[in-house]
């Protein structure tokens, strides 16, 4: 079987994000990049499903500019097996990603699709639910287990209040949550390896994808800020407060 | 203009979240339909048809939405989608699943957690984990929402006298099917839910030490949340979690115990009302945002604190 992963870029987790000055967006210039580490936790699956036996090939799927090689290489020295570029300045949106793994997944034929739950820089958690409405796929969002079995998966997906399992059909879409699994690092041999990886390169428009943006940022603000208060001296002092200032316990 | 708004219940009662939508709904304007779908959900239905500015509950009850499975749910709305400007629903794991889809099969971009409405077409939302902050405007004939479960005060539960119109759904997608549920049996409030919180990090060393919060936690009628930290470490589960990538909370208390206060966590509590740090880290993050911190070790202060109340 064949698994398609994602690894969208998007800035590290550890980076502190600073809204630029003219509200146009957030400081990208000379921020350290990485794959969206809910990504990561998708390639690492799809990794593990091929060591254990059950996958052939794991092909891993960027969109966007050309840096976006990069995280590709990433993916390709953590045990994925190829690479597909869909290159394309356009800021890209949810539905227009979407449409572009839709069409990549008509050529690809894949039996599971993973992908990160959400991206940290948008926080949209739209792209693999939107990809499996366009393909007619079910899916299978959240996870923290997956048994995959010939023709269906069984799913853990982490819900409010618990976990819920589900059984899906394949070929299916699921998005992965913290707890699937720890990815690994990549070894240095490996990311020697993954130099020599294939890549495809296209656009969109290869693709036959329209993936004009639908939604305008008109600014983007730091959040309003929180002034901290003050230092209490003693548990006495706080439950004192808590009590007669602020009124919050009884 | 006509608004639907998806409810969230458990078949005998709407989840405050949809209250929540609601309200979105109403700052946005206009006619708010509710629609309540579910297997046995006659109660839901009738205590939709109470909630404050819904002018009609749309009623499917039928055995293909018994779990609010994805592709179920997705199809039952588009099949209704006629004629609304919006279709708005909470931001919860169920909302969150089901409404891209929704928003793909009419072909438009749906605009997640919306913290904010500036008019009919322009919202503000949190991104980079809530740390920085967008006015998106939709060019879409539909706007497809998910509602900040925080962001907006829920309509009252009462006072409404919604119609009920019966509905139909269309025939089963039957792509997946639901397996089991393991949902934790809370004898506390539920996090989104809860007036007072009690959290604990990675300061709290081990699954064990939580007992001492759910002491605490007791005597207030808090809920129990932990940091991403506490819940990576294995102290606790997931479900836990407060913050970027757990639940988005605002109690009227939130009691940071052993919590340092990384980005992705404030992201998830900093709208609370009231929030008291416990750490014994002088410099922890956490002291910036706390109305009242008390540098001290958790494991003295925590037992101390639970003697007083």
């Amino acid at each position: 079987m064949k698994i398609l992963v994602t690894a969208k870029r998007v800035v590290d987790y550890n980076v502190n994000i600073r809204v630029l000055a003219d509200q146009s967006g957030v400081d990208l210039n000379n921020v350290k990049m990485s794959v969206n580490p809910f990504d990561e936790i998708a390639i690492e699956e799809a990794v593990r499903l091929k060591e254990a036996g059950k996958a052939e090939e794991v092909v891993v799927v960027s969109v966007g500019a050309t840096q976006c090689q990069e995280q590709l290489r990433t993916a390709l020295a953590l045990g994925a097996d190829r690479g597909i570029l869909v290159e394309t300045d356009e800021d890209m949106q949810p539905l227009a990603i979407a449409k572009v793994l839709k069409a990549v997944i008509d050529k690809e034929s894949p039996k599971l699709v993973i992908t990160g739950k959400q991206a940290i820089d948008g926080d949209n958690s739209q792209t693999g639910q939107m990809l499996a409405a366009l393909a007619g796929l079910s899916q299978a969002t959240f996870a923290s287990e997956i048994e995959l079995e010939e023709d269906s998966a069984t799913v853990t997906r982490e819900i409010d209040g618990g976990l819920e399992t589900i059984s899906v059909t394949l070929p299916a879409v699921v998005t992965t949550d913290l707890r699937l699994n720890e990815p690994r690092y990549a070894s240095l041999p490996n990311i020697m390896k993954a130099k020599k990886k294939p890549i495809d390169v296209m656009s969109p428009a290869d693709l036959g994808v329209d993936v004009a943006p639908r939604v305008k940022t008109l600014k983007v603000e730091p959040p309003a800020g929180r002034a901290a208060g003050i230092k209490v001296e003693s548990v006495e002092e706080l439950v004192d407060k808590l009590r007669n200032e602020a009124k919050v316990i009884s | 203009m006509s608004l639907l708004v998806v409810a969230e219940h458990d078949q005998n009662t709407i989840k405050v979240p949809t209250r929540v939508a609601v309200a979105a709904a109403q700052a946005i304007g206009g006619e708010i339909h509710l629609l309540v779908a579910g297997e046995g959900c006659q109660g839901a239905i009738d205590a939709a048809a109470q909630i404050e500015g819904v002018s009609k509950v749309l009623a499917v009850d039928h055995a293909n939405y018994g779990h609010a499975l994805a592709e179920e749910m997705s199809a039952l709305i588009v099949s209704l989608a006629e004629g609304y400007t919006h279709i708005l629903t909470a931001t919860t794991t169920s909302g969150k699943n089901y409404m891209p889809r929704v928003a793909a099969l009419l072909d438009v971009a749906q605009i997640s957690d919306i913290m904010a409405v500036e008019s009919a077409d322009t919202f503000q939302r949190p991104i980079y984990a809530g740390n920085a902050i967008a006015t998106v405007q939709s060019s879409d004939a539909v706007k497809v929402l998910t509602v900040r479960g925080t962001a907006f005060d829920p309509v009252s539960a009462e006072g409404g006298s919604a119609s009920i119109e019966v509905r139909e759904g269309p025939a089963t997608a039957g792509l997946s099917s639901w397996v089991r549920e393991d949902v934790v049996v809370l004898e506390r409030p539920e996090l989104t839910a809860a007036s007072i919180i009690v959290s604990g990090g990675r300061g709290m060393q081990n699954g064990e030490n939580f007992a001492m919060l759910e002491s605490v936690a007791d005597k207030l009628g808090a809920a129990l949340g932990a940091s991403r930290a506490a819940v990576d470490a294995g102290f606790v589960p997931n479900d836990m979690q407060v913050g970027q990538t757990g639940k988005i909370v605002a109690p009227d208390l939130y009691i940071a115990v052993g919590i340092s206060g990384a980005i992705q966590h404030l992201a998830g509590m900093k709208d609370s009302k009231v929030i008291v740090a416990i750490n014994k880290d002088e410099d922890a993050p956490i002291f910036q945002v706390a109305d009242y911190g008390l540098v001290a070790d958790l494991f003295k202060a925590v037992p101390e604190l639970d003697g007083q109340l």
